[in-house]
């Protein structure tokens, strides 16, 4: 382990890039990865954690896509770098299953069709649930404000709205 | 893909550190604090740091309190969002509730901080693009080039300022708490900026914002934030108007003071519509008047989003609505139920 560290050191530094062990906090797990000084969360998150639930959109903090939590707050991983997220709770997609079944915001999205190519639904699933935490009886006013900042280039959102209402409601089987 | 290229990251301990580093490390380093700003144009190359010095966890630019003698106090750290739900900010300046919640997204807003956006850079369409698009179209002035390509012939960078939150401190005459390498100074907003899109603020660039600090004085005064923009949310303002204003009993106006944002490289005072308004019983003519002042002096150029004579037009319109809205009159149109699209 030392020794493979030392090495991917050598070859950072051959390439001219400053890596650094980082301990990140990922859907309650606590995981340990050398990686460059210069990584957003969201590369950290797919590519050295193999984490590709967060979708990968604009990377420049336009589109909502890439949302994760970060202590309980839906933030753009592609705007925060991966030694900034050290020492916080982080939470991607595949932290919502719980005893192997999906979260009702999961299933709601699933059964009523709220997703078309899917893309932006990680991000918007993870806005959603950072709401409901806070608030579980919105307003569809207030989910719509809360979804704000996800773009999705598919649905037209009347869908993504109602599955959200759907979780309120309690008629999630 | 956008990567961000390598740099150094440094962690200070204190503002003060923050500072030195910033002033021995020169014009290669740069401070990043939410990083919503400087990571995008780094990764568009519009940045170009080699050391970056991270004032994330820095406990001294964090709290909101109002004091009862010095007024209230906001760290330059706290977030957009923590500034917008604040209750004692909701409560004295709506204005600032609003303009910091409507900076961009949700998202946005849980990272980015109000120091942030205070000193947000300017913005223009041939400069907010990747290097491949800019190399492609020709570099302008203020990055990697030497024209500006809005107006060839202009001398200096017509990039718009672009802070929904700086045009309300200055209407509520806030000061900016500066920390260099050798101590604090207070500085009133109305000085910090400079119309110049490339150089549009005056501190020193060690210099680094710790907090705003906005007076007691000011606790009292309507204030109202307007947002003129394409979309309800992710868009920079193309129009901002903000307005503080008193008036007695009577409906005399005491003191009046107008700010416009994103229609030059800083924030216009508009002073025209003070002198109109101070001391005289506000009125729907005189509002009319207010307004035709603002945009006079209103010169948006084809860099930004829509046409730049509308947002010329619009200005009078918000610079109307803001005012009525505070003095409690109504509007022609809006009386007769002709209330215009809001954009």
């Amino acid at each position: 382990m030392r020794k493979s560290r030392k090495d991917s050191k050598a070859k950072s530094e051959q390439n001219g890039l400053k890596k650094r062990l980082l301990r990140l906090k990922v859907n309650g797990e606590l995981k340990e990865v050398a990686t460059e000084t210069s990584k957003t969360l969201l590369e950290v998150l797919r590519e050295d954690l193999g984490l590709t639930g967060t979708k990968h959109g604009c990377e420049v903090g336009e589109c909502g896509t890439c949302t994760v939590l970060i202590d309980k707050q839906p933030v753009l991983s592609c705007l925060v770098l991966g030694v900034e997220s050290e020492g916080t709770e982080i939470v991607t997609v595949e932290g919502l299953m719980k005893d192997g079944r999906p979260h009702p915001l999961q299933r709601a999205f699933a059964d009523s069709g709220a997703t078309q190519c899917g893309y932006c639904i990680p991000g918007i699933i993870l806005t959603a649930k950072s709401l409901l935490d806070e608030n579980p009886r919105p307003s569809r006013d207030e989910i719509r404000e809360a979804l704000s900042g996800n773009l999705c280039r598919c649905t037209g959102y009347v869908k993504i709205l109602d599955a959200v209402e759907q979780v309120v409601r309690g008629e999630v089987a | 893909m956008l990567r961000l290229p390598d740099f150094n990251y440094i962690k200070p301990k204190s503002l003060k550190e923050a500072a030195r580093l910033l002033a021995d490390l020169g014009p290669e380093a740069m401070a990043v604090a939410g990083g919503t700003d400087v990571y995008p144009k780094m990764k568009r190359g519009q940045f170009t740091p080699r050391h970056l010095v991270s004032l994330r966890g820095l406990a001294e630019m964090k709290g909101i309190r109002a004091q009862a003698k010095e007024g209230m106090w906001i760290g330059a750290g706290e977030t957009l969002t923590r500034v917008s739900q604040n209750s004692a900010v909701q409560r004295r300046f709506p204005a600032l509730a609003h303009a910091a919640g409507s900076v961009s997204t949700p998202q946005l807003r849980n990272a980015g901080t109000i120091g942030g956006n205070v000193f947000v850079d300017t913005r223009c369409n041939y400069y907010d693009q990747t290097f491949f698009w800019r190399e492609a179209a020709g570099f302008c002035m203020k990055k990697d080039g030497d024209i500006c390509l809005v107006a060839p012939k202009s001398r200096s960078c017509l990039a718009l300022f672009s802070s929904d939150t700086a045009p309300v401190l200055l209407s509520l005459s806030a000061r900016a708490l500066l920390v260099g390498p050798d101590g604090p100074r207070a500085v009133p907003f109305d000085e910090i900026y400079r119309d110049d899109g490339m150089h549009f603020v005056t501190k020193r660039p060690e210099e680094l914002l710790k907090a705003i600090l906005i007076p007691r004085a000011s606790f009292g005064l309507g204030n109202v934030y307007l947002k003129l923009r394409r979309r309800g949310s992710f868009d920079f303002p193309i129009l901002g108007v903000a307005a503080a204003l008193s008036a007695d009993r009577e409906g005399t106006c005491l003191s009046a003071k107008l700010v416009l944002t994103a229609v030059a490289s800083a924030p216009k005072v508009v002073d025209e519509a003070s002198r109109l308004l101070v001391g005289k019983k506000i009125s729907r003519e005189l509002i009319e008047a207010a307004a035709e002042a603002a945009a006079r002096v209103s010169h948006p150029v084809d860099n930004a989003d829509l046409d730049y004579w509308y947002r010329k037009r619009m200005t009078g319109v918000y610079v109307k609505r803001a005012l009525a809205g505070l003095a409690g009159i109504e509007l022609e149109a809006e009386r007769a139920g002709k209330k215009p699209n809001q954009v």
